[in-house]
C-alpha cells in the first residue's frame, strides 16, 4: 500500500507511450534499426525477433541510452531524439539492459536505493519504494545480501527491482526471463500483468511462450524493421500446419519470418 | 468540515450487523477521520480497540525488524572509492616522488608545478568511463546522468588531489596558485574537450600534450617553463574560468554515455 499522488492520477495528454516514426539507430557502424515505425500504448508488449534483429538496439534507443541516427522518437509525449532534454522523460522510464553490470559489493537494497537516487526520486520516498520493489520481485529475504553472492536468477530479479522502483510509465525489459526457473517465470508474468494495467511495458524475449502467456500485444521485428504488430491470437493465426514450431504461436512466428525473408530476397534493395 | 452525523447513523456505522448504505458509510468515515468528538461518541464493542492494538503490536513484534538507516551515504560512492583508489594512490605516490627528487636535486625545475596540471587527469578519466563503470548502461538511462554526475565524480577526485598538491607545493616552495590553478584549468579543459571526444581520450590527449610540450623540454633544459613563471597565475585563473564556462555550455553532450567514453 502507498499513497497515490495527484501527479500519478492526472490524465495523460499523449496518445502513445512510445511513438517512433522512421526510427534509425546505429549499433557501432551497422544500422541495427532501420526505418522502424512503432506505436505502443498501455499494456504488456512482447518484442520478438531472431538474433541480430535489432531488439537490444531498439531497447537502448527507447531507454534513451543511445541517440537515434535518424527518424522521430517521442516517449511519454516528449521528444527523445537529438539534443532534447531527457530529464523529464527519463524519470518515467524503467530499464533493464540485457547485460546489466552491477557493483558486486553493494547489497540488493543499496543497489536499488542507489538507482532510485539516480532516478531523482524524492529522498523521503526512496526507502519505501525500494522495499516495495524488492518485495514485488520476491527478493525480500535476500534484500541485505551482497550482489556478488546472488545467483543468476536473483540478479535478474534485482535488475527488475531497480527498473520498477520509480513506478515507471514506460518499462523496458531486455531478456528479463533469462536465468529464472519455471516458478519464478510464472510469478514474473503475474508481475508484468500487474504493471501493464497502468503503464506501457515492452519485454524483449526469445521465448514465444512467454509472449503468448503474458503479453497483450506482439511486436515482431527482423533486420531492424517491423514485421508484425498484433495480438498473440493474430500471431497464432498466421501459422499453417506446414510451418516449424510446436505451438500455434511458434508456427505463426516462423511463418511471418519466412514470409518477410522471402519478400526481402525478392526485392533486395528493400532489405537494405 | 461536514455536519456531524446523527447518533443513529453513528450507531449503525459501528454495528457490523446493521445495513448502512455506501454513501452514508463513506461520509461518516471521512467525518470521523477529522472529528475527535464524534470518534469519542462512537461506541464500538467492549474491547475492540484494545484487541486491535494488541494484535497490531504482536504482528510488529513477530515481523522483521525495521531496516536501520545509515547516517552517512558512503555506500553511494563506494564503487567510485574502490575504482579510484589505485589511481589516486598512484597520483599521490608520483607527487611524493617529485617532492623527494626536488629535495635531492634542488637545481631541477619545480617538478610539483610541472606535474600539477596532469595530476587529476587519470582520476577524472576513470570516473567517467564505461569500461570502468560496470553499471554504465543502467546509469546512462537515468535522469541524473549527465554533466552534474560527472562534476560530482570530478569533485571526489579533486578532493584528494588538491590537498595533496597544496601540501607538496608548500614543501617545495611552489606558490599555491601555480600548483592549483593549472590543475583546475586542465580539469575544466578535460571536461570541455570530453564533450566532443569522450572524457578518457580528452584526458589522455591533454596529458600527453602537456608532458611532451612542457614537462620534457623543462627537464631537458633544466629551466622553469615560461607558462609556469610566477607572473602567470592571473592568466591561469582566466583560462580556468573560460574553460569552466565552455564546459558548462556542453551539458547536452553528456546526457548519453556515448560510445567513445
Amino acid at each position: 500500500m502507498r499513497t497515490v499522488s495527484a501527479a500519478e492520477t492526472a490524465p495523460t495528454t499523449h496518445p502513445w507511450a512510445v511513438d517512433a516514426e522512421g526510427l534509425r539507430v546505429r549499433a557501432g557502424r551497422h544500422l541495427a534499426v532501420d526505418g522502424l515505425d512503432l506505436t505502443l500504448g498501455l499494456g504488456v508488449h512482447g518484442l520478438l525477433g531472431p538474433n541480430g534483429a535489432g531488439k537490444t538496439t531498439l531497447m537502448r534507443a527507447l531507454a534513451t541510452v543511445v541517440k537515434p541516427a535518424g527518424g522521430r522518437l517521442t516517449l511519454l509525449g516528449e521528444p527523445a531524439d537529438g539534443r532534447a532534454d531527457l530529464r523529464r522523460v527519463r524519470r518515467g522510464i524503467g530499464y533493464l539492459p540485457q547485460q546489466f553490470g552491477f557493483y558486486p559489493r553493494f547489497t540488493v537494497r543499496e543497489f536499488v536505493e542507489y538507482m532510485a537516487w539516480l532516478k531523482e526520486m524524492p529522498k523521503a520516498a526512496v526507502p519505501g519504494a525500494t522495499q516495495r520493489a524488492i518485495d514485488r520481485v520476491g527478493l525480500t529475504a535476500k534484500a541485505d545480501a551482497r550482489m556478488k553472492t546472488l545467483s543468476g536468477g536473483m540478479l535478474r530479479r534485482a535488475g527488475i527491482a531497480q527498473a520498477i522502483v520509480n513506478d515507471p510509465a514506460l518499462l523496458l525489459l531486455d531478456e528479463p526471463t533469462v536465468g529464472l526457473d519455471p516458478e519464478q517465470r510464472l510469478d514474473f508474468r503475474e508481475l508484468l500483468r500487474d504493471i501493464g494495467v497502468d503503464s506501457c511495458v515492452l519485454v524483449s524475449t526469445h521465448l514465444v511462450e512467454d509472449v503468448v502467456a503474458a503479453c497483450t500485444d506482439v511486436v515482431l521485428i527482423n533486420e531492424g524493421r517491423l514485421v508484425h504488430h498484433g495480438t498473440p491470437d493474430d500471431l497464432a493465426a498466421q501459422g499453417g500446419a506446414g510451418d516449424a514450431g510446436d505451438s500455434p504461436a511458434e508456427r505463426g512466428y516462423s511463418a511471418l519470418l519466412r514470409r518477410h525473408r522471402a519478400a526481402g530476397a525478392a526485392t533486395p534493395e528493400a532489405g537494405r | 468540515m461536514t455536519t456531524h452525523p446523527s447518533p443513529a447513523a453513528l450507531a449503525r456505522y459501528a454495528d457490523p450487523l446493521a445495513d448502512l448504505d455506501e454513501v452514508t458509510m463513506w461520509s461518516v468515515e471521512t467525518h470521523l477521520e477529522d472529528c475527535a468528538d464524534c470518534r469519542a461518541r462512537l461506541s464500538v464493542g467492549d474491547d475492540l480497540l484494545d484487541r486491535v492494538a494488541a494484535a497490531v503490536e504482536r504482528e510488529i513484534a513477530a515481523g522483521p525488524p525495521p531496516v536501520r538507516r545509515r547516517r552517512w551515504s558512503a555506500a553511494r560512492n563506494r564503487w567510485l572509492v574502490w575504482q579510484l583508489m589505485p589511481w589516486l594512490v598512484m597520483t599521490l605516490a608520483v607527487l611524493a616522488c617529485a617532492v623527494l627528487l626536488q629535495a635531492v636535486r634542488p637545481q631541477l625545475p619545480s617538478l610539483v608545478a610541472l606535474l600539477a596540471p596532469v595530476a587529476p587527469l587519470p582520476g577524472v578519466a576513470i570516473a567517467w568511463s564505461r569500461r570502468h563503470d560496470p553499471a554504465w548502461e543502467l546509469i546512462a538511462g537515468t535522469p541524473a546522468a549527465g554533466l552534474a554526475l560527472l562534476l560530482r565524480r570530478t569533485a571526489a577526485v579533486l578532493a584528494v588531489v588538491v590537498p595533496a598538491l597544496g601540501l607538496a607545493g608548500s614543501r617545495t616552495g611552489v606558490s599555491l596558485a601555480l600548483a592549483l590553478l593549472p590543475c583546475l584549468a586542465f580539469t575544466a579543459a578535460t571536461i570541455a574537450l570530453g564533450a566532443v571526444t569522450g572524457v578518457r581520450r580528452a584526458a589522455a590527449g591533454l596529458g600527453v600534450a602537456w608532458v611532451l610540450g612542457v614537462v620534457l623540454p623543462a627537464v631537458l633544459t633544466m629551466r622553469q617553463p615560461v607558462v609556469l613563471q610566477p607572473g602567470t597565475s592571473g592568466l591561469w585563473a582566466l583560462l580556468t574560468l573560460a574553460l569552466a564556462g565552455l564546459a558548462a555550455t556542453r551539458a547536452a553532450d553528456f546526457r548519453r554515455l556515448s560510445s567513445h567514453n
